[in-house]
């Protein structure tokens, strides 16, 4: 039994931390969160030549053919940096691609994803919370008309892979007619968001697959949002805690008090339990097949509550400054708002995991 | 990332469940032995083929086998499936042996483990005083020598099993001029001693599982101490390090999971099964990811120790994750119950494996649950732990001015 991290998995998530801490220090990140598109296309290049666009693509297409583990290690630690890039939905389009396309789709398509030349994103969402594959309504045909709302970085994207009817996937060009992106403003400046709209629009399906390839796009993409979540929570506590240990008040620090202690050792009682639960939701999608649905949609729910929580513990731990623009745990504060309900609430998800049990 | 035992481990599964096969239930005449005499053969077959015991020397008693965690973890799955008796539970098996095979006299061995991991002989813990709860280094029952024995005088208080327990381990302040912690030794006593008086206190559950134990002029020989004069609260870590281990335990969580689903499939809700029930479900899955988190948390601790590194913060979180899920588990049970949650307790708790808990049960547990939250170091003892061993953040300030000092 050895259920811990490779010496590999550890380096990549150095690579990627050392990588993102020189060229997106702080005051680089406060430069884009305070801008207006908000996207850094140097920055995504330079994570994709690391190998970050293409960790679980088929070597053929110049991916790293590894694990779902090995792309939520690096969610994580994009996740306790607040990295403002396109990994997530990035990362579901091109598996979608690996998993459904021929191919000649995917010999078009994944090698100037895994490169990072090409920038995908997945349109999943439609009005009023349906994310998930069942819910999808867009019908299929040559062209498509419909509008998927929150596609994460749709104003940035070449490629949109867009969830319709019957759990199928096709590719939409972003120049293609009848497309119409609309900047929303969402609360998370580090993951921008649109709403992209349809009219008689062409669209590439995806031939191959079917409700195999959504139903796995769909619990790759819980476990790397449980696993960003998990990583920016912890940030969080490790934040929390940094300010006790400096912050004075009555003459000493504030980490003296019972009261601010036993908040913070509740915030890591919270959170620090949850690393494994996300690591076994994205070892179980390799080799558990038969939990791996189920756990994804635990991790989903239960991770992302839970970073919903400490953001808010964690604000109060940092006092007046906590709820200023200028302090940083707001950053993380949002990231958490956004996993809540990137891919379906908590309440969704809970709802899953208890039809799934048979109960 | 491998979560499986490996070869060499499942083989060794395969010798467990062949020994159970034939040797649980007891068979021929065996079968017709008292419960109580059955289990004794039984432990002795099973001691012998070095599946109970372990870690302890074959000249007191014991198996007397390498560690191994793996084999350990395959020995309690299979006998928890076949139902078998593993060691006698209790606080002399889970606390006072592995302190006297750590600090012990080699008489203290001989005379005390064999029978105690037997289940021949039961202890009691004497620690909490009156005065002395979570700052349990400023108890004051005190000892002095008197000729070839110590002489001891006070008052022990929350003593689960006194009543019936044939001795007791017990912290006791025998050097007044040292400081607070060094002024400690660690003895032992023969209940049966003149001037031990055992009251019991009765819970809020109704039933008396703790006492109180007055000690007037009590007198224990001069070497029944664990460790030197003075040594006692070191000596004690060992024990409670123990205690901690014991506590954190995912299957327990898992089973009362389980329980809680029954529960909620029997009870009615607005006239529809409780587990219809949209706030029951989410809750449920809730309560499971804590679980869960638990459960998989503990695998990376097994992995951790397997490679000989240190599990880090998680390793000091196991008995708060646990009582957390206990009192979520005792709120949706009460939910469930909706007004047969007026009932009084059963002193039993959620009984035994096999019989579907009944409301009473359920009450017990909506309090026991607060019991383990206090036992073995309070919730906000372990909080404290936590923020100062874990984050670490200073030290109270408090905590090293108490009397005693």
């Amino acid at each position: 039994m050895d259920f811990d991290l490779s010496d590999e998995q550890r380096l990549l998530q150095e690579t990627v931390a050392q990588f993102i801490d020189n060229e997106c220090p702080p005051a680089r990140l406060r430069e884009l969160y305070d801008d207006e598109v908000g996207f850094d296309p140097v920055l995504w290049k330079g994570l994709a030549e690391l190998g970050l666009a293409g960790i679980h693509l088929p070597g053929e297409y110049g991916g790293s053919e590894l694990e779902v583990l090995d792309l939520a290690v690096a969610a994580e630690t994009l996740g306790s940096l607040s990295a403002p890039v396109p990994y997530l939905s990035h990362s579901l389009a091109s598996l979608a691609i690996s998993l459904a396309g021929s191919d000649d789709q995917k010999g078009r398509w994944l090698p100037g994803l895994a490169s990072g030349d090409t920038l995908a994103t997945v349109a999943l969402a439609e009005e009023g919370g349906r994310w998930l594959p069942d819910d999808w309504t867009i019908e299929v045909g040559a062209t498509i008309s419909g509008t998927k709302e929150i596609v994460e970085f749709g104003e940035h994207a070449d490629l949109f892979v867009v969830g319709l009817a019957g759990g199928r996937f096709g590719v939409v060009d972003r120049n293609a007619t009848g497309v119409e992106i609309q900047r929303i403003e969402g609360a998370d400046r580090t993951r921008r968001i649109a709403r992209v709209s349809f009219d008689s629009t062409p669209i590439e399906l995806l031939e191959e697959g079917g409700d195999e390839a959504a139903t796995r796009v769909r619990d790759v993409g819980l476990v790397l949002v449980s696993a960003d979540a998990f990583g920016g929570a912890m940030k969080l506590v490790d934040m929390s805690v940094e300010y006790a240990k400096n912050r004075e008040q009555f003459g000493v620090t504030i980490g003296h008090f019972q009261g601010l202690k036993h908040q913070l050792s509740n915030m890591a009682v919270e959170i620090e339990p949850t690393r494994a639960l996300y690591w076994y939701a994205a070892h179980a999608l390799d080799h558990v097949p038969e939990e791996s649905e189920r756990t994804a949609a635990i991790a989903k729910s239960h991770i992302t509550e839970r970073f919903q929580q400490v953001a808010r513990d964690a604000t109060e731990a940092h006092g007046g400054i906590g709820f200023t623009w200028e302090g940083d745990t707001q950053i993380l504060f949002k990231r958490a708002m956004f996993d809540r309900v990137f891919l379906g609430t908590p309440r969704v998800h809970q709802n899953r995991a208890a039809d799934l049990a048979g109960w | 990332m491998d979560l499986s035992y490996g070869q060499e481990t499942e083989d060794y599964r395969g010798e467990v469940k062949r020994f159970l096969g034939a040797n649980w239930p007891l068979k021929g005449d065996d079968a017709k032995l008292s419960r109580e005499d059955g289990t004794k053969l039984f432990r002795e077959r099973a001691i012998a083929e070095g599946y109970l015991c372990r870690n302890i020397p074959k000249k007191y008693g014991g198996s007397e086998q390498a560690a191994d965690a793996l084999r350990g973890q395959v020995i309690r799955e299979e006998f928890a499936m076949a139902h078998a008796p593993m060691e006698p539970a209790g606080i002399g098996t889970m606390m006072l042996v592995p302190t006297l095979l750590d600090r012990g006299e080699e008489w203290q061995k001989e005379k005390f483990v064999g029978p105690t991991i037997r289940g021949e002989i039961t202890w009691c813990q004497g620690y909490s005083e009156p005065g002395s709860g979570s700052d349990l280094a400023s108890l004051m029952t005190k000892g002095e020598i008197d000729g070839d024995e110590w002489v001891i005088n006070g008052q022990k208080i929350w003593t689960s099993g006194a009543q019936r327990a044939d001795y007791m381990f017990c912290l006791v302040r025998t050097e007044p001029a040292e400081k607070k912690h060094a002024g400690i030794s660690y003895l032992l006593i023969d209940m049966k001693t003149p001037g031990i008086d055992v009251r019991p206190l009765r819970q809020m559950t109704g039933s008396s599982e703790f006492n109180e134990v007055f000690l007037n002029d009590v007198r224990t020989p001069k070497d029944w101490i664990v460790g030197k004069r003075g040594e006692g609260w070191l000596v004690s870590r060992t024990t409670l390090k123990h205690e901690r281990n014991s506590i954190g335990n995912a299957a327990q969580s898992l089973g009362l999971l389980g329980a809680l689903v029954d529960l909620a499939k029997s009870r009615d809700i607005d006239g529809k099964p409780a587990i219809e029930d949209p706030g029951v479900r989410r809750e449920l899955v809730r309560i499971e990811g804590y679980i869960r988190a638990h459960q998989y948390s503990g695998f990376l601790q097994t992995s951790k120790r397997l490679k000989g590194e240190n599990p880090g913060l998680i390793g000091i979180m196991n008995k708060l994750n646990s009582t957390n899920i206990g009192h979520k588990v005792a709120h949706l049970a009460m939910e469930i119950l909706g007004d047969e949650g007026l009932g009084a307790p059963r002193a039993a708790g959620l009984g035994t494996a096999g019989t579907r808990p009944s409301a009473a049960n359920w009450i017990s547990q909506y309090m026991g649950s607060l019991g383990i939250a206090i036992a073995g170091g309070t919730a906000n003892v372990q909080r404290n732990v936590i923020a100062e061993r874990g984050l670490g953040l200073p030290r109270d300030a408090a905590a090293n001015q108490s009397k005693g000092n």
